[in-house]
């Protein structure tokens, strides 16, 4: 794999994973549990969207087969798709919801503060907006990680739940595979050991404050989303959110 | 002269065309901002885009015109609502096929928005941006947000994410107002 492939490749990671964690989030317009509680989910869903735009559009003019954005997203069959398991685990009941935005939030804040130093610079200019918008997804996941986990016996079972079910998506967002050691190694992307110790400082803090316990980290974990295996859930996503571009290709208004 | 009104179906085509009699050789780079201090965010409709923060420059020979604007948010729905109402307006003031580049850095900070912009913000109804943006902690405890319809100090924060994504909601305790927060980023 050339240098540039690499960078595609990891161009991809980085669009899939805010892309597909919007489309989850946007699932919950209409019935999240409470009215501010949507507004604040499809906020940060229009802010993942926003950026992965950015990622895509600077993936387009790198893979520059005449692709765009919305073709990258729309058109693109689940092996495809590069983006992290945990993002495309169900909704389910709130606490994992939450859970997974929390993990997810910590890994986002933390590898967009490097990227915003990466050598690329439309890369460091990209990733330098996200990160201060990461930054609120983050207050927002902590605090309601720590208000169910310190909260009632019952938000804490779930909470503690949550984070048992998801544990096993953990290990692929701080596991470094090639592309990840390319990236570094090219001074583009972060320090994978620096991002795993990030990561797991941070979730231990809050999970300590939120009184719940966190796996282990040598655990099993569940891998393949980076190079397109994902679960079972992908491809019914992929059926809701591609449904109308495919069913009428081209049109140009809906 | 002609005095007779223009009706709205004429304010619509003339918005879309340079106007016949316009001089724009005769604009200076002062009046193209004084124009553009003009056009209002259309989410936020008490602050102009000069106020906020994201026109960033400007570069005018007296025929050419380009403008720099910087969204608020990666994911702003207002984005390309918002440099099609500057294009118009320079259009409008006889400026042929103005130029709007989308810049992304440096990456757009509250800390922009002018002291006029803070005022008619709060007059609005929206408290402005406390502090500085650089200062915010992450994980840390939040400054006291003043209630910007009476003043109060004594508010609560209902959610990080309010009506749109630059702003947070917040409820009065004393006058029991809820209103919009526009946070520090």
């Amino acid at each position: 794999m050339t240098q540039q492939e690499a960078l595609q490749e990891y161009l991809l990671r980085m669009a899939d994973s805010g892309m597909i964690l919007a489309q989850r989030l946007s699932e919950l317009v209409g019935k999240a549990p409470a009215l501010e509680e949507e507004l604040a989910s499809s906020n940060v869903a229009l802010d993942l969207i926003g950026q992965a735009r950015n990622w895509y559009e600077y993936a387009a003019e790198l893979i520059d087969d005449g692709r765009d954005a919305d073709k990258l997203v729309f058109l693109r069959d689940a092996h495809d798709y590069r983006n992290l398991l945990m993002v495309e685990q169900p909704n389910d009941d709130y606490a994992v919801t939450m859970a997974r935005q929390f993990f997810f939030d910590v890994w986002h804040y933390f590898t967009l503060k490097a990227l915003s130093n990466s050598k690329d610079e439309r890369i460091a200019t990209i990733a330098a907006k996200a990160v201060k918008e990461a930054t609120y997804h983050l207050r927002r996941s902590s605090e309601w990680v720590k208000r169910m986990g310190d909260g009632t016996e019952e938000s804490h079972r779930r909470i503690q739940d949550a984070f048992n079910l998801l544990w096993r998506f953990t290990g692929e967002l701080i596991t470094p595979d090639d592309i990840d050691h390319a990236m570094f190694e090219a001074g583009i992307g972060p320090d994978p050991q620096q991002l795993k110790q990030d990561w797991f400082g941070m979730v231990r803090e809050v999970a300590a404050q939120a009184t719940l316990a966190v796996g282990e980290e040598d655990a099993w974990m569940y891998m393949g989303g980076k190079t397109g295996e994902h679960t079972e859930h992908l491809g019914h996503i992929l059926a809701v959110m591609q449904f109308l571009p495919r069913a009428y290709p081209d049109a140009t208004t809906w | 002269m002609n005095e007779h009104e223009p009706s709205s179906v004429d304010v619509l085509i003339a918005s879309d065309r340079v106007p016949a009699n316009a001089r724009p050789d005769l604009l200076t780079e002062d009046a193209i901002w004084a124009l553009l201090d003009n056009v209002l965010d259309p989410e936020v409709p008490a602050v102009s885009v000069v106020e906020l923060g994201i026109v960033r420059d400007l570069s005018w020979d007296g025929t050419h015109l380009t403008v720099d604007v910087t969204p608020t948010y990666s994911g702003c729905p207002a984005t390309e609502l918002i440099e099609e109402l500057i294009a118009e307006a320079m259009r409008a003031a006889g400026i042929r096929d103005p130029q709007i580049n989308r810049v992304l850095t440096p990456a757009w900070t509250t800390d922009w928005i002018t002291e006029e912009g803070r005022e008619k913000l709060r007059a609005f109804g929206i408290a402005p941006p406390q502090g500085s943006a650089s200062k915010m902690s992450l994980l840390g405890a939040d400054d006291v947000i003043a209630c910007p319809l009476c003043g109060s100090e004594h508010t609560e924060r209902l959610s990080e994410f309010g009506s749109t994504a630059c702003k947070a909601l917040y409820r009065c305790l004393d006058c029991r107002e809820p209103f919009d927060y526009f946070k520090c980023i």
